[in-house]
């Protein structure tokens, strides 16, 4: 008769994930609907198409269903589907003024060419409860979106609005636009190595998380560092997917997606060259879904990183490895929740360390606990 | 242990097979520089980051339908780290065989360990790395250390041992001890304990690292050098067991081994007991056991 290995383990596992399932379906609520996740909770939606790095709206709100609500989970989710997807076609670089916009606001000027357009914008309302919605009956509910569009004055507007940053150009007063026409960095077939390009910068902010992205932009908001920035102008809209037509290569719009975007204008640097005159300094942000924290807090961190690649960084948000090695959500996440599981072995080797120190110090002989003695007895 | 599962809807190893040719391609130039971190596109797996991605993309851009896997987390295959990545390749993996037994398995990934029982030419050791880098103790710039080990200055470690010897008489590092590859490159082993230093040295198996959060690979392939650092006054030593009671070495609990590494239990009681951490050497000898008392009885 042979001994077999236990395999406790796996019914552990087994039965956790039932577990969590049971929490998702006590309490007797409806169960949540896929589309309802996705409209209604839709910069939860929006936040996590952005740090997964997938635009599927409607996947995000399975993972936001799947994963109970939890953003880093939900970004996880779309992360793992996301890699096991063929890469089909590469894009060529998109122009954000081509953007069909729901929201822009330039907080540099009053007046900017297409008017300022304030869209679904929470910044200015009353976080007062309204308690009705406690037990919010379809029928209202319904209604208002009937309601609104009833009252939509006919289209008029133009398909887009020039860029603020355009008319600073045309006065000289910002750098001319980067070469786009060079690959973008590719930062889920390529590591980084340091020191990187602003590509590759911008590509891993993009995905970003949130609050973390919000925590090393705010120290620099607050003194460590100095971008003091001015928003030219943020936007939130569609902006149209061009893909190079399987047959001619030319680019064919293939559907459209939510983007938020911000660009900074920081104040000017003395000028290297002689004779140059100064300019402002940019700093851009754009990610998925309709993310404004996100894409202020990446432009002021590209700002401050231009500096950091310049030359020494004084502060953490100049240090592209410190800011870009410590943004991503998933790959926190993951090391944060790894160590929930089982160390036995380091920490047995971090005891037999410090017993050896121990003995050493105190003329004792090494291993100083026998078998024998209980741990409540008191050890010297 | 089971061969039949459903594979899921994906594809064979999950991975496409642009990223096998990738990591393949990445642990061939490990192979052939021992010791240097390769960077490589670590891809998102349905694992946490941190859990064991890295191994766990080397394992399945090497494994085939013919192989046997063993997966070991802190010694055991039964620990739920270790059942859900063996669970996970045995989804993705069709056909392949998973086994408790580090003699039988041709691939075998693991956490923390290296199984006690000596490692044959034809077995490739897949380790899981949290961070690859030794130096990142002396210096947090990933740019800089890069320089340092291109350089062979490893000036800063050794300061950080000697330091240690000033301060508290002995070597604090425990397991992860830094280790010098083929007289160059100096890696952090992964967490192994001391205990299984020794046996990267001129190894008959090939020994892969990776780190998946971090996006390195790096290897000591098969008779390579692999010295632990050591002061010529202040020997390398591996963990102790000795019950100072007795002057004994402490014995396993299950199996009475006095030649492994030990797990320190500690009872109801209080009292403290030992076994053997690598669970599938134990089970093995256990079994060794039986089978001899059986062959007693019958005779």
């Amino acid at each position: 008769m042979g001994y077999v290995a236990i395999k406790g383990g796996e019914t552990a596992i087994r039965e956790a994930a039932r577990v969590l399932e049971f929490l998702r379906a006590q309490g007797g609520g409806a169960p949540l609907a896929v589309d309802a996740v996705r409209d209604q909770l839709h910069f939860l939606t929006g936040r996590v198409i952005g740090e997964g790095g997938l635009y599927d709206p409607d996947l995000a709100a399975l993972a936001l269903k799947q994963a109970a609500g939890d953003t880093l989970e939900a970004a996880f989710f779309l992360r793992a589907f996301r890699s096991t997807r063929a890469r089909l076609a590469v894009t060529d670089a998109h122009d954000g003024g081509g953007m069909r916009l729901v929201r822009r606001i330039s907080s540099a000027f009053k007046e900017i060419p297409g008017g300022q357009m304030l869209g679904p914008t929470p910044d200015y309302l009353q976080r007062l409860f309204r308690f009705e919605q406690l037990a919010e009956g379809r029928e209202a509910f319904q209604a208002l979106a009937r309601e609104w569009l009833h009252d939509l004055p006919s289209p008029d507007l133009p398909d887009s609005f020039p860029k603020v940053v355009d008319a600073l150009r045309a006065e000289g007063l910002l750098p001319a636009p980067p070469d786009a026409a060079a690959p973008a960095f590719d930062i889920t077939r390529d590591p980084l190595v340091f020191p990187v390009s602003r590509s590759a910068a911008l590509a891993t902010m993009s995905r970003a998380e949130t609050g973390s992205m919000l925590a090393i932009a705010y120290s620099n908001m607050r003194g460590y560092g100095d971008v003091h920035p001015t928003v030219a102008e943020l936007r939130v809209g569609y902006v149209p997917l061009m893909l190079p037509h399987p047959l001619t290569g030319e680019p064919v719009e293939a559907g459209e997606v939510l983007v938020t975007e911000c660009e900074v204008v920081a104040m000017y640097t003395p000028t290297e060259e002689p004779g140059a005159k100064p300019v402002f300094s940019l700093g851009y942000g754009a990610c998925f879904g309709h993310n404004e924290v996100k894409a202020i807090s990446m432009a002021i961190l590209d700002r401050s990183l231009q500096k950091g690649m310049a030359g020494t960084p004084d502060n953490p948000s100049e240090d592209p490895e410190f800011v870009l090695l410590h943004i991503d959500g998933v790959d926190s996440m993951g090391f944060c929740t790894h160590y929930k599981m089982p160390h036995y072995v380091t920490f047995q080797s971090d005891m037999d360390r410090l017993r050896a120190t121990r003995a050493r110090q105190t003329g004792q002989p090494h291993q100083a606990v026998p078998a024998e003695q209980p741990i409540s007895g008191g050890q010297a | 242990m089971s061969t039949t599962h459903r594979s899921a809807g994906y594809a064979f190893g999950f991975l496409d097979d642009r990223a096998k040719k990738e990591l393949r391609r990445s642990m061939l130039k490990a192979v052939c520089l021992p010791g240097y971190q390769v960077p490589y596109a670590s891809r998102e797996m349905p694992i946490a980051r941190g859990f064991g991605t890295g191994g766990l993309q080397l394992t399945l851009a090497l494994i085939g339908p013919t192989d046997t896997v063993k997966v070991i987390d802190q010694g055991a295959d039964e620990s739920v780290n270790a059942v859900n990545l063996r669970q996970f390749v045995e989804l993705t993996c069709p056909g392949t065989r998973t086994t408790p037994h580090a003699g039988e398995a041709t691939l075998i990934q693991t956490r923390h360990r290296i199984p006690e029982r000596p490692l044959r030419a034809d077995q490739i050791l897949v380790l899981q790395v949290p961070y690859p880098d030794p130096l990142v103790v002396v210096e947090p710039s990933e740019e800089r250390r890069k320089t340092m080990h291109g350089e062979g200055d490893y000036a800063r470690l050794w300061v950080k041992l000697y330091e240690d010897m000033v301060h508290f008489d002995e070597i604090t590092i425990s397991h992860r001890y830094p280790t010098r590859i083929a007289g160059h490159y100096v890696i952090d082993p992964s967490p192994i304990p001391r205990w299984d230093v020794p046996k990267l040295h001129q190894a008959e198996c090939l020994y892969l690292f990776g780190a998946g959060r971090e996006k390195k690979i790096y290897a000591v392939p098969p008779h390579t050098d692999a010295v632990p650092l050591t002061f010529d006054d202040v020997a390398f030593r591996v963990e102790d067991f000795t019950d100072p009671a007795t002057g004994r070495r402490f014995a396993c609990a299950r199996c009475g081994a006095t030649d492994s590494f030990l797990d320190e239990l500690i009872g109801e009681d209080g009292r403290r007991t030992h076994q053997c951490s690598d669970a599938g050497h134990c089970l093995e000898r256990l079994n060794a056991q039986s089978a001899a008392q059986d062959t007693r009885e019958a005779a």
